[in-house]
């Protein structure tokens, strides 16, 4: 259960649900019910050239109180980057950005390097920046001195809904990192959200795995009720595991066979 | 000519103004990059269009993961 005395914060801003939702793969008229039935109150956009006439506005799509955060994808370096978020501000949705910078086109990995110097531009003129990153703990330290307000290491290849294949990477930077680690790309089923979030992650987001479901609001719930249990037990604290053997759970005294 | 998002478009003379309701472009939803700086929105009616600029113009499309 999502509640008021266990907020997500970001760059000081309070949020009550810890499910970013990504709109990359949604018809328009999808996103509206999407957002409603996940209770995400983070969506992603991205930012593209205006070409064509008019059409569809996304924003119209989008229900007012739900926070918009644009990213870079497209910026192939740093500075691409900063171009991007510039405009994306300039759009007129805040001060939120999601650094996403990719030179690799064929597993569209996270350039590391580069995503640093644009978060440490970036913050300093006054952006919320969260960062897309490979999950490293060397990079995440550079992204918390630069300036970051969470670091959001993928999962798994972007797209790929192949779960937590970097899981053991992820759970050294919620060992070790201040900020809030969001777990982003490659999470497939609620399951893989509901382990991330027993492992301490600070929050989900996800797209194709709803975008690619049989049918996506259900999913949308799924995934909620996934993540909202998995932070439960995350602050209920895990049942610890024994390395081997068994231990009895009911009295082993008063038995029938007992004699007397 | 002018360099607009990635064209080359005859909008010589224009303001950034004109040249977005000439293509039926709402200012409001748009934001505008003039020679690699931004350009306010405050700005689109008094920044003439000239020979060599560079704009690109962009809006919100559904993205992310």
């Amino acid at each position: 259960m999502t509640t008021a005395n266990d907020p997500l914060i970001l760059g000081g801003h309070e949020f009550h649900s810890r499910f970013i939702l990504g709109s990359g793969k949604y018809s328009m008229q999808l996103i509206e019910a999407a957002v409603k039935d996940a209770g995400a109150e983070i969506i992603t956009l991205a930012v593209r050239r205006t070409n064509t006439q008019k059409k569809d506005n996304i924003l119209d799509y989008i229900p007012k109180h739900v926070t918009l955060l644009p990213n870079t994808s497209g910026a192939r370096n740093a500075d691409e980057a900063v171009r991007i978020a510039r405009l994306a501000r300039e759009l007129g949705c805040g001060d939120f950005v999601k650094i996403e910078i990719m030179r690799d086109t064929k597993y569209l990995l996270p350039d590391n390097t580069e995503t640093i110097k644009a978060t440490e531009i970036l913050a300093n003129e006054g952006f919320t920046v969260l960062p897309y990153m490979f999950p490293d703990l060397n990079a995440a330290r550079d992204l918390v001195s630069a300036g970051a307000a969470a670091v959001m290491p993928l999962a798994a290849p972007i797209g790929s809904n192949k779960g937590l294949a970097a899981k053991e990477f992820i759970r050294i930077l919620i060992d070790e990192i201040d900020l809030p680690v969001i777990v982003d790309a490659g999470i497939g089923r609620p399951s893989q959200a509901c382990e991330a979030m027993e492992m301490g992650a600070a929050a989900i987001m996800a797209n194709t795995a709803l975008a690619t479901a049989g049918d996506v609001t259900r999913m949308a719930r799924a995934f909620r009720s996934a993540i909202e249990a998995g932070r439960e037990a995350y602050l209920a604290g895990l049942g610890r595991v024994l390395t081997r053997g068994a231990s009895a759970s009911d009295p082993l005294t008063g038995f029938l066979r007992e004699a007397k | 000519m002018i360099t607009i998002n990635g064209e080359k478009v005859a909008a010589d003379g224009q303001t950034v103004a004109a040249y977005l309701q000439s293509i039926d472009c709402n200012p409001q939803s748009v934001a505008v990059e003039y020679n690699e700086a931004i350009l306010p929105r405050s700005q689109y009616e008094n920044q003439v269009l000239a020979d060599g600029d560079v704009v690109e113009i962009v809006h919100f499309v559904g993205g992310g993961c």
